[in-house]
């Protein structure tokens, strides 16, 4: 449950971002979650409003964009989506390959509205 | 309405806390390492073990995180080597401020090991970088052969996988096999050591392991290549 640390963290970014611009009020925070990060998206989701509900910041919305695990075959150039653990090259077979996205915990948008 | 982009890491503040305690490590020739388990499967008895072969004179220290109570640095303290005791008061996880914290009233010129002990948990730990030279991670054979595919983030992140309480093998229904098999199909390459911190069977690789790791800080050039 690192997920109420990790949406508090959001939140305090989007505040530092959004301080910079005067008069723009958060309305929307975008994040990437990859599915080898160890964040639970519906935790996530639940800590975020939690933290938001009934201050000034409300009402905020947190978008939560997930990433599947890729691979990439150094010996064929092939670039795949790892389903059911398979880290193996669908093409040519060879079993060292590099991961490539997947471990994502990222801030990728925010939207204002500017006054 | 107007969209930001903003490619930045969720954590940036730990990452750059994280970042600062690295950079002192190599510079002092530190060699920093993370433990992380599940609560139970042996990481304070591993490092009494550890604690307990090393000389007197040896430049070691341990961190140890816990939700609550002093028991694990008590435990470790026995053998005269400096320990401090991190109390989480609920978070299951160490970041890096408590360990700047932690190390603050140390002198780090006079470590050349630190262990951080993480809090027992398999998930949340994974996401905070606490400035380590390498995570390891510790699985009981006690636990599922599965665990790595349950819990991917941290044997991921792992560059080293001991399978702690080997003793136990002949009463468990473990498969080393599978469990080796599963841990390489999350990281293809990981290293694997078996350990019995009961026997001392094992023990011998993970002392060869750590000289490896350390003779290759004490090695690594203090200039900063990166713009400050």
């Amino acid at each position: 449950m690192h997920e109420l640390s990790i949406a508090n963290s959001i939140l305090e970014a989007a505040q530092a971002e959004a301080a910079r611009r005067p008069g723009a009020r958060l309305r929307k925070v975008g994040v990437r979650i990859g599915e080898l990060a160890g964040v639970d998206p519906d935790a996530l989701s639940f800590c975020f409003d939690a933290l938001v509900s009934g201050t000034e910041l409300a009402p905020l919305a947190l978008e939560i964009e997930t990433r599947p695990r890729r691979q990439l075959c150094p010996a064929c150039g092939r670039r795949f989506r790892v389903v059911d653990f398979n880290v193996v090259c669908p093409d040519c077979g060879a079993a060292e390959t590099r991961c490539v996205s997947g471990d994502e915990l990222e801030m990728v948008y925010l939207e204002l509205d500017e006054t | 309405m107007s969209r930001v982009p903003l490619e930045k890491k969720v954590l940036t503040e730990n990452d750059r806390l994280a970042a600062e305690l690295r950079a002192h490590f190599s510079e002092q020739g530190i060699l920093c390492l993370n433990l992380i388990s599940s609560p139970g499967a042996g990481k304070t008895t591993l490092l009494e073990r550890t604690l307990e072969g090393f000389p007197k004179a040896e430049r070691v220290a341990v961190l140890t995180g816990d939700i609550q109570t002093d028991n694990d640095a008590r435990r470790l303290m026995r053998f005269g080597f400096p320990v401090r005791q991190i109390t989480t008061a609920g978070a299951c996880h160490l970041d890096a401020r408590m360990v700047e914290r932690a190390l603050s009233e140390w002198r780090l010129d006079e470590l050349e090991l630190l262990f951080i002990e993480n809090v027992g948990n398999l998930v949340c730990p994974a996401s905070y970088d606490l400035g380590e030279a390498a995570k390891i991670v510790v699985l009981s054979v006690t636990e599922g052969e599965d665990k790595p595919l349950k819990y991917p983030a941290i044997f991921f992140r792992a560059e080293l996988l001991v399978l702690s309480k080997t003793d136990l093998l002949p009463h468990v229904p473990f498969n080393t096999a599978n469990a080796r098999d599963n841990a390489l199909r999350i990281h293809p390459g990981l290293e694997i050591l078996e350990v019995s911190a009961m026997t001392g069977a094992g023990l011998e690789g993970w002392r060869r392991w750590l000289e490896e790791r350390r003779r290759a800080a004490r090695r690594t050039p203090t200039v900063r290549l990166e713009p400050r």
